[in-house]
């Protein structure tokens, strides 16, 4: 043999699921998502997922190769889903400007100003929207009419027609009756206002069980998200009847569907052990549900997931868990 | 739904590429080289000099204390030094050197058939034939059997377990000493049922070897009390506590030994050598070594003297590919990586394992991501990404309260890492770190007893 022998202590075996392979997955499993997308929105939706996607891998390559300088870490896909996750937040009609704004604050400020992936405290791709929500909120309310709607509806989404409703002082009888609602079977294709991936339940869950069968992802906390929120709106919901939606309703609306499976689930930024995710995850519920019931905007779930972002390091430091054998 | 331990573990790779291949006897080595030292315990007194002439089965070292075993010379010829000598560990160890001549064994071992009525044998008298072999855990721990087989005071033994899973990559010596020597193992198990006096004994064996299980389960009719019982397969099913989980829902307290609650567990080979030991009067001289690895041309589970230095194991396995990037004693998960072939073979040595050069580097390792992954994966159900980060940060105080001292070191978070982190590293120092600073506290503590007894000082 012409060459030495490694040492080094064990393991020496290592399992094949490296970072590069797990981003690939996530990128599989938005593809759903993605064809719904394009479906409901056409050219519009891969306008913006294209132009936020180069925004993202080209703010993190130019910011950490010339501003950084340290080795750019695009090859490992991270900002691709942040591009993406941050498409899936956005309106169908929003200018190129404000996606690359938004790409700008995800990446350069949320991501690598804390020292770029596995450091950052808060979601990128919700940090970007919420950014571009508050700064530019008529943009980013604007909704494109969706093309499959034979009728063109205004396009507003169904929980701010439910918010400006209530404000106006409808009864929800005639909210739902209001032929503005779409039925539930079509909210839940997708068929209907809203974000690029969030409006369709089907493409969102189909992608969410293929992060959960490549365990990329738990159960934990789509399910305490999705759980919390049922019941706690289904109490809300049997006590006043005439004053909330059931909670189906809400489980299909907004963005809850791809914040349970997509945006809460970030490993980064949600807490390491089981009991901590459901934490987690019913904190993000109950806050997602006091902002749509009692809040001044329609939808909250981006605000509750960040919100819960910034309670993480205290639940990983509080939730241990129970040593083998231990008391 | 088949049986396996609750939390954590992983799922590598088998690789069991040698499962189909009968034991082969190895040739006699020239010169066998023995470390007085292992076994778990002290070291054992060196009877013989250099010069003295030995026979296969003499004995050459006792046992020195409480904890410690015999070692018996695995060839007749002639002692021709006591010198250190550097074993798997890398570091030199005092060893007994043999210059192999013939094969002559010591009389009373009886080399072909079983010594009639050894079933008959009282329970203090198998222990002390299992005391006199020399024999220890064959499956990597090498921990004196006697020594394990004593129940503290106050402990009752109900259940005794053993240990067929094999749960390490690679490794398939135990397989195969199941298929072939099934008989015997029971019959080694049934003796250790004796000297422990429980009713009952469960073989576990994951399904990955569903020829033993099938084989043993109709073995196992004729032998009252005997259990076979087919378990999932997950890494580390063969670490005691966890095996303990699987099979009896019991668990060992952090700390505590499994006799504390009532199982006592022992591997396959054991069992067999414990046959050998009491049927045959054979001490612990020889056992099955699997030699593997994709490149070997002939792979195989070879039957070897301890003692036999493993350069001749890997000649006899097709010799060292030329692309041979690491060398490991044991199994992948878990063993140890070596620098020099001329080290010899031990009784805790269940396999070499070649690994080619592309196989044998790290991954370059990228920022902890909080994946969780290792969380999940950790038998002992602790949390490794912060162990780490303490250990790297010599935060030991938090390190302590993280309970680093209960991670057995089975490699699961290492594995799993998608970051290529080298988990257990910094954790295994940190743990080390760790004890010290708690053996340091219990005798600053002993010391504080002492000076609170002195007569006090009149101010």
């Amino acid at each position: 043999m012409s060459h030495l022998l490694t040492v080094s202590p064990s393991p020496h075996t290592k399992s094949d699921e490296i970072i590069p392979k797990i981003m690939r997955s996530v990128i599989v499993a938005l593809i759903p998502v993605m064809v719904l997308s394009a479906i409901f929105f056409g050219l519009h939706s891969l306008r913006i997922m294209l132009a936020a996607v180069l925004a993202c891998v080209f703010f993190e390559y130019s910011i950490q190769k010339f501003i950084l300088k340290v080795p750019p870490t695009v090859r490992d896909g991270s900002a691709v889903i942040t591009g993406l996750l941050l498409a899936f937040n956005l309106p169908a009609g929003l200018p190129v400007g404000l996606i690359v704004l938004g790409s700008l604050v995800a990446i350069g400020i949320a991501k690598l100003s804390f020292g770029g992936l596995g450091q950052n405290p808060f979601n990128p791709a919700l940090v970007g929207r919420v950014f571009l929500l508050i700064s530019f909120p008529v943009q980013m309310t604007t909704w494109t009419a969706n093309i499959t709607a034979a009728d063109s509806f205004t396009g507003a989404t169904p929980l701010g027609l439910l918010k400006e409703g209530i404000k106006s002082g409808k009864s929800l009888a005639t909210l739902a009756g209001d032929a503005q609602i779409p039925g539930y079977l079509d909210m839940f294709w997708g068929n209907m206002s809203g974000s690029l991936g969030e409006i369709s339940a089907v493409a969102i869950i189909l992608g969410g069980v293929y992060l959960l069968w490549k365990k990329i992802i738990t159960w934990h906390i789509p399910a305490a998200v999705l759980g919390s929120i049922f019941i706690f709106e289904g109490i809300l919901w049997l006590i006043a009847p005439d004053r909330f939606m059931d909670p189906v309703f809400h489980l299909i609306t907004g963005g809850v569907m791809l914040g349970a499976f997509f945006m809460a689930t970030d490993l980064t930024t949600s807490p390491m052990t089981p009991l901590g995710k459901i934490i987690f995850g019913v904190g993000i519920g109950v806050i997602t549900m006091c902002i749509r019931n009692f809040g001044a905007y329609p939808e909250g779930i981006s605000f509750a997931i960040l919100i819960m972002n910034g309670f993480t390091p205290l639940i990983n430091a509080k939730i241990k868990p129970k040593r083998f054998g231990g008391k | 739904m088949l049986k396996t331990f609750k939390l954590g573990g992983i799922h590598p790779q088998g690789e069991k590429l040698t499962a189909a291949m009968a034991i082969q006897p190895l040739q006699l080595p020239k010169e066998v080289v023995l470390p007085i030292a292992q076994h778990i315990g002290a070291p054992s007194t060196v009877v013989v000099k250099k010069g003295d002439l030995v026979k296969t089965g003499s004995v050459i070292a006792l046992s020195s204390s409480p904890v410690s075993s015999n070692l018996h010379s695995p060839v007749s010829g002639k002692v021709v030094k006591i010198e250190e000598s550097l074993d798997a560990s890398g570091f030199k160890k005092k060893s007994v050197v043999i210059e192999t001549e013939g094969d002559v064994w010591e009389d009373s071992i009886s080399r072909d058939f079983p010594q009639t009525n050894f079933e008959n044998l009282s329970s203090a008298a198998i222990l002390e034939k299992i005391r006199e072999a020399g024999i220890v855990g064959m499956g990597g721990a090498s921990f004196p059997t006697h020594v394990k087989l004593e129940i503290p005071a106050g402990m009752k033994v109900d259940t005794l377990l053993i240990n067929g899973v094999e749960c390490e990559p690679f490794l398939t010596s135990d397989h195969r000493l199941m298929l072939e020597h099934g008989e015997e193992i029971l019959k080694g198990t049934t003796l250790l049922m004796k000297v422990l006096n429980v009713e009952k004994a469960i073989l576990g064996i994951e399904i990955n070897k569903p020829d033993a299980i099938l084989l043993l389960n109709k073995l196992a009719k004729n032998y009252p009390g005997i259990e076979v019982e087919a378990l999932q397969i997950k890494y580390p099913q063969g670490s005691e506590k966890q095996l303990i989980q699987a099979m009896t829902g019991r668990l060992v307290a952090p700390g505590a030994l499994p006799a504390s609650v009532g199982v006592i567990v022992q591997n396959v080979g054991t069992a067999y050598a414990v046959y050998e030991a009491v049927a045959k009067n054979k001490p612990l001289i020889e056992r099955v070594v699997t030699v593997t690895g994709k490149g070997l041309s002939n792979p195989g589970n070879f039957l070897v003297r301890i003692g036999t230095p493993i350069s001749d194991l890997i000649k006899a396995a097709g010799g060292l590919p030329e692309n041979t990037g690491k060398v490991i004693i044991g199994g992948p998960m878990m063993g140890k990586a070596i620098a020099n072939l001329n080290i010899p073979v031990t009784k805790g040595m269940s396999g070499i394992v070649l690994l080619p050069v592309e196989a044998a580097a790290r991954l370059n390792d990228v920022p902890c991501i909080r994946c969780a992954r290792c969380v999940e994966g950790c038998p002992m159900n602790l949390e490794p990404y912060l162990l780490m980060a303490l250990s790297e940060k010599g935060l030991w105080e938090r390190a302590e309260a993280g309970h680093i001292t209960d991670c057995m070191e089975c490699g699961s978070c290492s594995y799993t890492c998608p970051s290529c982190r080298p988990v257990l590293d910094y954790i295994r120092s940190g743990k080390s770190q760790v004890g010290k600073i708690i053996q340091s506290r219990r005798n600053s503590a002993s010391t504080d007893i002492n000076t609170s007894i002195k007569p006090a000082i009149p101010e």
